[in-house]
């Protein structure tokens, strides 16, 4: 679904965006392509879901977030499908997604990313969590980041 | 750590999260919501990024969407082996991020890949490397990846 010049477009920007007045005609002359085509191409892979968006990328850390809280839920299977997006919904959480069990081990099957600027924050939000769940919730924690062990992102090959 | 930021450095952190004008001037574009020039909206964010506050200025691609897989996995891993086994984890290019988080299950990665198949033999892999249980949890359903964080 993806052709050759769009692979070259995701190349050439997955790093960074030409810092240039005219960004996508800077990318242009180094694709050999007419601008309007890098625009187009752009815009159709928005379309479809390829790129989520254009734009900043924070680093939570260095801009004073450094209380990184993974909250999982051990939501009961028949609801999780409704509660889910509630919770995802909510406007601190930056990510939500369901995902499997590992029994006995691993009982959670929801997963909320929480920020803040201290723990005091991240579980002040895992508290309205925790109310929105109210008994459809067995168990939760959180899972606490204490170092960064690598960060590359996914990387395209052109 | 923390990068000090100014009022503007916040609004632009903030306004630009949302999206970026697919235009011939998409920088002048977005520095008229800012009531500031283009050349200062490009020192801006140069220097965001050149500090750390921004990973990085750019299209945000998923991952799924080109054909590929992305796995989160978690590992118990001993800790007087855990730079050791960080070291042979990171090691694999498909890795994409790596965290340590405090839990039995000590480390967590994403893996991703362009080639769905690679994630199953990349986790394979790691466990053969390490002699530790790789456990998987793909996720099954999605409810929000708003990926914003206001500054």
């Amino acid at each position: 679904m993806l052709d050759d010049l769009d692979r070259r477009i995701i190349a050439a920007t997955q790093t960074g965006l030409p810092l240039t007045p005219r960004p996508y005609h800077a990318l242009a002359e180094t694709l050999g392509v007419p601008a309007q085509e890098v625009m187009d191409r752009l815009r159709g892979m928005q379309a479809r879901g390829v790129v989520r968006r254009i734009g900043a990328v924070p680093n939570h850390y260095a801009l004073g977030w450094s209380a990184n809280g993974m909250s999982v839920w051990d939501v009961a299977d028949a609801r999780v499908a409704d509660l889910g997006p509630q919770v995802g919904a909510l406007d601190f959480v930056s990510h939500c997604y369901r995902r499997p069990r590992h029994l006995p081990l691993w009982p959670y099957n929801l997963f909320a990313m929480v920020h803040g600027r201290g723990r005091d924050e991240v579980e002040d939000k895992v508290a309205r969590i925790a109310a929105l769940l109210g008994p459809a919730s067995r168990a939760h924690e959180v899972l606490y980041s204490t170092r960064i062990l690598k960060k590359t992102g996914l990387r395209i090959a052109a | 750590m923390s990068v000090e930021l100014d009022g503007l450095d916040r609004r632009i952190v903030n306004g630009l999260q949302g999206g970026f004008p697919l235009s011939e001037r998409p920088y002048a574009e977005a520095a008229e919501a800012f009531g500031i020039a283009e050349d200062e909206l490009i020192a801006r964010i140069d220097r965001l990024v050149e500090t750390g506050a921004l990973s990085r200025f750019a299209p945000l691609f998923n991952a799924e969407r080109l054909g590929g897989a992305v796995c989160l996995c978690g590992m118990a891993v001993p800790a007087a082996r855990f730079d050791a086994v960080a070291e042979q984890v990171n090691a694999h290019s498909e890795v994409a991020h790596n965290y340590a988080r405090e839990h039995a299950l000590s480390m967590w990665f994403v893996l991703a890949s362009e080639r769905p198949e690679r994630i199953e033999e990349v986790a394979a892999a790691i466990e053969a490397e390490t002699g530790l249980t790789v456990y998987r949890l793909p996720k099954l359903d999605e409810y929000y990846i708003g990926l914003k964080v206001e500054v």
